[in-house]
C-alpha cells in the first residue's frame, strides 16, 4: 500500500523524485495568475487534524486545491470525535464516504501508522502531517526543497538542527531525511532535550552551538514546545536564548552562503532573534512556499500514479 | 469423592511414567501399574501419555476486571483461562471499578470464584483508598473477611508515598500481610509510553526509564528492612532491579523481600514497538535484549522468586487505537507456561523443578498458600498440572478463553500443552477444555 508515514526509510530515489516533482510544479505555477493543475480532478483529499494548525493544514488544502483535487478540512474539535468518536472509527467513515486520501496530524505518536493499517483494506491513502513527537516527513522534505534551492545539491553539507530535539518530530524527519539525501548532521541542544536514542540516529550530537557555527552550511532551529514539556528541561528562557538562541553574533559565525531555517511558529527573542528571522540568510517564508509544492508533489506521487513506501 | 487415576505421568519430568492415584482432594498413591490393585475401582481414568506431573500453577498477578469491565474479563473467563493454562490458583488484582479496597468488594471476587470453582481466585486487596496513595485502606478489615486477603497491592499505581508505603509495610506485619508494590516513580514516568531507550526515541514515544522502577524497588527494600514488613515486588522488569534484588538478598536473607517477573519480560523486547501496536503496550513496558537475559538469569538463580502473568485483558476498543490512548496490558494465564518452557527450560536455565518452583512452590509460599504449591507426593491436596512437554501449539487470540484477543504472542508456536488441570482432586481442564 501507498502511504507517506515517515522519512524513515524513504529511499533517496524516490525523496529526491518527490523534491525534483515539487520543483517543476513550481516552475510550472512560476507567475501564473491562475494556479490551477487539473491533475487530481475527481480525487477527493481530507485533512484530519486532531492539533491546531495553521501552516500545515492550510499548505495542505492550497496543494490539494491547486492540483484541483476536493479538498474537505476536519477539525477534530468540530466532529464526531467531540462526541467521542474513535480514531478508527473516523478514519473508516472518512473511507466510506468515499476520501481517497486522508492526511492526519495526531498528538499520538503512530497514529498515522495505525490509520494506514486500518485503511489499507479500503485503499484509502494517508499521509502524516506530524504525529505526536514522532516524524512530520511533509516539513523534511520541504526543508530539503528549500536546502537545495539554496545549496544546491546536499550531499556532504553540513546542517545544525538546534533546539528541542526530544519534542520534535520534524527533528525526527530531518536527521532521516537529510542523512538519506547524504548531508552530515549535527544535533545541538542541552541535555535535557537530546532523546535517550539520539546517539544512534546517525548524526553527531553537540550541547555548544556555538563552536558548529563556522562549519556549517545550514541551521535549522526548531521550536521549543512548552506545551509538551513536564518539569524543567532547562532554568529558564533567558539561558536557553543564551546558550541556543540563534542571535545576530551567531549569525556572523556563520558562513556567508550558510543558511537559516525555522518550522514556525517562532519564539520570536527566545529561539532566534527577530532580526535574524528576517534577514536574507534567513529563509522561512522560503520554507513555506516550498511547503505548498512539496505537498502538491506529495499527493501527485500518491494520487496520480507513482506511489511512495515509507 | 470421586477417584481419578492420572496414567503415565512423570512427576516433576523425572524417571519413568508412574500412575497417581487421586482419591477425593488428595494424592492417594504414585506408583507404577496402580490400575492392577486397588486402584482399578476408579471414576475416571486420564491417560497423560509420559506428561510431566507438577504442582498447579499458583499466579500472585492476575487481572479479572470483575467488578466493572465485565466486557474485558469476568472471574468466570479469567477462571477458565487459567484452568486451561495449568493454574489452580491465582490472584485476582484489586484495580477493578470499584476498587477492591474493601470488605465488600474482596468477598464478591472471592465468592465469584467460589461459584465458578475452577481456581482458588484470591482477591487481593487495595493498599490505598481508590488507589489513590494517600491514605490507607481497611486492610485488616478485608483481612479478616471472608476473602481472607493477605495480598495488597495498588497495582497499576505505585504506592509512591515513602511514608503510605512505609505505614503499610508496618501495619500488615500484624496479620502476616504481604505489600505487592508496582514500582513506578510516577514523577520519572510522566506521559510515559515506552522504555526509555533508542526506539522509543526514534519513534516519538515519551520514555519509561529504568531507574524509575529501581529506585522504588530499592526505596522499597530498605523500608522492608527498617519495618520488618514483608514486601513483594511486581513484574520485575530492568535488568538494575535484578541487581538490587541480588544485593538485598544478600544481604538480607530472611525471605520478607520476593519478586516477580512476567513471561512477556522473558521474552519480548522494546523492539516490538515498531508498528505501534498497542497489544505490545504493557507497564512496565518491555525493555532491552540486556534486560530480558539478565531477568532469565535472575529467575533460574532465584533473585527472582517466581513467574507473574500479569494477566490483563482489555476489550477491543482499548486496544484497537493510537498506541498513547490505548490500556497498557497483554494475555498471559494461557500462555506463560509456553513461554517460561521457551525461555527457560529449552535454554537450560530451568528444570521441571525448577519450573515447578517459579510458577508454583514460591508464588503459593509467598501468598501464605498452605494448600498449592505443593509437593507431587502421596498425601499432598491434589492440585496438580499435566503438561506434554513435547507438542507444540500455535497461539491465537480469538481461540484463548479471555473476553479479550490481547496476546502478543498471536501466531507464535508455544512449546508445552497443559494436559490437564487439577483442583483438589477434580479435573478442571483437560486437552483444552474446562470441566465445571
Amino acid at each position: 500500500m501507498r502511504h507517506l508515514l515517515s522519512t524513515e526509510g524513504l529511499d533517496a530515489a524516490t525523496a529526491t523524485s518527490v523534491l525534483d516533482t515539487a520543483d517543476t510544479l513550481k516552475q510550472t505555477l512560476l507567475g501564473r495568475e491562475v494556479k490551477k493543475l487539473p491533475t487530481l480532478r475527481g480525487r477527493t483529499v481530507v485533512t484530519l487534524f486532531y492539533e491546531n494548525s495553521t501552516r500545515t493544514r492550510v499548505s495542505f488544502e492550497i496543494a490539494g486545491k491547486w492540483m484541483s483535487a476536493d479538498v474537505i478540512n476536519v477539525s477534530a474539535s468540530s466532529s464526531s470525535v467531540n462526541k467521542g468518536e474513535s480514531l478508527r472509527d473516523t478514519a473508516l467513515t472518512l473511507a466510506a464516504a468515499g476520501a481517497d486520501c486522508v492526511i492526519i496530524r495526531h498528538p499520538a505518536s503512530g497514529a498515522a501508522h495505525r490509520l494506514a493499517g486500518w485503511l489499507d483494506e479500503v485503499g484509502t491513502q494517508v499521509v502524516n502531517a506530524g504525529d505526536g513527537m514522532h516524524e512530520h516527513p511533509t516539513q523534511a522534505l520541504l526543508d530539503a526543497a528549500t536546502l537545495r534551492e539554496r545549496l544546491g545539491e546536499l550531499s556532504g553539507r553540513r546542517i545544525a538542527i538546534v533546539g528541542d530535539l526530544l519534542h520534535s518530530r520534524v527533528a525526527r524527519s530531518n536527521v532521516h531525511l537529510l542523512r538519506t539525501l547524504g548531508a552530515e548532521v549535527v544535533l545541538v541542544a542541552p541535555p535535557t532535550l537530546v532523546p535517550a536514542g539520539a546517539q544512534q540516529w546517525g548524526a553527531e550530537v553537540r550541547h555548544e552551538l556555538d563552536p558548529e557555527l563556522p562549519k556549517l552550511d545550514a541551521v535549522m532551529m526548531l521550536r521549543v514546545q512548552a506545551e509538551r514539556m513536564h518539569g524543567g528541561f532547562f532554568p529558564s528562557a533567558r539561558e536557553y536564548s543564551i546558550a541556543y538562541g540563534l542571535n545576530e553574533a551567531r549569525l556572523g559565525k556563520l558562513p556567508e552562503h550558510a543558511v537559516v531555517l525555522h518550522p514556525g511558529p517562532m519564539l520570536r527573542g527566545m529561539e532566534i532573534a527577530p532580526a535574524v528571522a528576517d534577514s536574507p540568510r534567513a529563509a522561512i517564508t522560503q520554507q513555506v512556499s516550498n511547503g505548498v509544492h512539496v505537498r502538491m508533489a506529495v499527493l501527485y506521487h500518491l494520487l496520480a500514479g507513482e506511489e511512495i513506501t515509507a | 469423592m470421586s477417584r481419578v487415576l492420572l496414567k503415565d505421568v512423570r512427576p516433576y519430568g523425572v524417571g519413568d511414567p508412574v500412575d497417581v492415584l487421586v482419591d477425593g482432594e488428595v494424592i492417594a498413591e504414585i506408583g507404577p501399574g496402580l490400575e492392577l490393585g486397588p486402584a482399578a475401582d476408579v471414576d475416571e481414568i486420564v491417560h497423560a501419555g509420559g506428561a510431566v506431573a507438577l504442582p498447579g500453577f499458583v499466579d500472585l498477578h492476575t487481572h479479572l476486571r470483575e467488578p466493572g469491565r465485565e466486557d474485558a474479563e469476568t472471574v468466570e473467563t479469567g477462571s477458565t483461562a487459567a484452568a486451561l493454562g495449568g493454574y489452580t490458583a491465582v490472584f485476582a488484582m484489586a484495580n477493578t471499578d470499584p476498587v477492591a479496597d474493601n470488605a465488600v468488594i474482596v468477598e464478591h471476587v472471592w465468592r465469584r470464584g467460589r461459584e465458578v470453582g475452577l481456581v482458588d481466585v484470591h482477591p487481593v486487596g487495595a493498599v490505598t483508598v481508590g488507589l489513590k496513595g494517600e491514605k490507607l485502606a481497611e486492610l485488616g478489615t478485608m483481612r479478616r473477611s471472608a476473602a481472607e486477603v493477605r495480598v495488597f497491592s495498588d497495582d497499576g499505581h505505585c504506592v509512591h508515598d515513602p511514608l503510605i508505603m512505609r505505614r503499610a509495610l508496618e501495619y500488615t506485619k500484624s496479620f502476616g500481610g504481604v505489600v505487592a508494590q508496582h514500582a513506578e516513580e510516577p514523577r520519572l514516568t510522566v506521559g510515559a509510553q515506552a522504555h526509555e531507550g533508542a526506539n522509543a526515541a526514534r519513534l516519538g514515544l515519551a520514555g519509561w526509564p529504568a531507574p524509575a522502577e529501581e529506585a522504588i524497588v530499592a526505596r522499597d527494600c530498605l523500608l522492608a528492612g527498617h519495618t520488618g514488613g514483608t514486601l513483594h515486588i511486581c513484574h520485575v522488569s530492568t535488568e538494575g532491579t535484578a541487581e538490587i534484588l541480588r544485593w538485598w538478598k544478600s544481604r538480607e536473607a530472611d525471605g520478607r523481600v520476593s519478586a516477580e517477573v512476567t513471561p512477556h519480560h522473558l521474552l519480548l523486547t522494546d523492539d516490538r514497538l515498531e508498528t505501534y501496536d498497542p497489544v505490545n503496550k504493557v507497564n512496565p513496558p518491555l525493555r532491552t535484549d540486556a534486560d530480558v537475559l539478565a531477568l532469565r538469569r535472575a529467575l533460574a538463580d532465584g533473585t527472582v522468586d517466581c513467574v507473574a502473568t500479569d494477566h490483563a485483558p482489555h476489550a477491543a476498543q482499548d486496544k484497537d487505537c493510537e498506541w498513547s490512548a490505548a490500556k497498557p496490558g497483554m494475555l498471559g494465564l494461557q500462555t506463560a507456561l509456553g513461554i517460561v518452557v521457551q525461555t527457560m527450560v529449552r535454554t537450560g536455565l530451568l528444570d521441571w523443578r525448577g519450573v515447578a518452583r517459579v510458577m508454583s512452590e514460591r508464588p503459593a509460599e509467598i501468598a501464605g498458600l498452605t494448600g498449592q504449591g505443593r509437593p507431587v507426593a502421596a498425601g499432598e491436596p491434589a492440585n496438580l498440572v499435566l503438561v506434554d512437554p513435547d507438542a507444540e501449539w500455535t497461539v491465537r487470540g480469538a481461540e484463548l478463553a479471555s473476553l479479550g484477543e490481547n496476546s502478543p504472542f498471536e501466531g507464535m508456536r508455544l512449546p508445552g500443552r497443559v494436559v490437564a488441570t487439577l483442583l483438589r482432586g477434580k479435573v478442571t481442564a483437560h486437552e483444552g477444555k474446562v470441566r465445571r
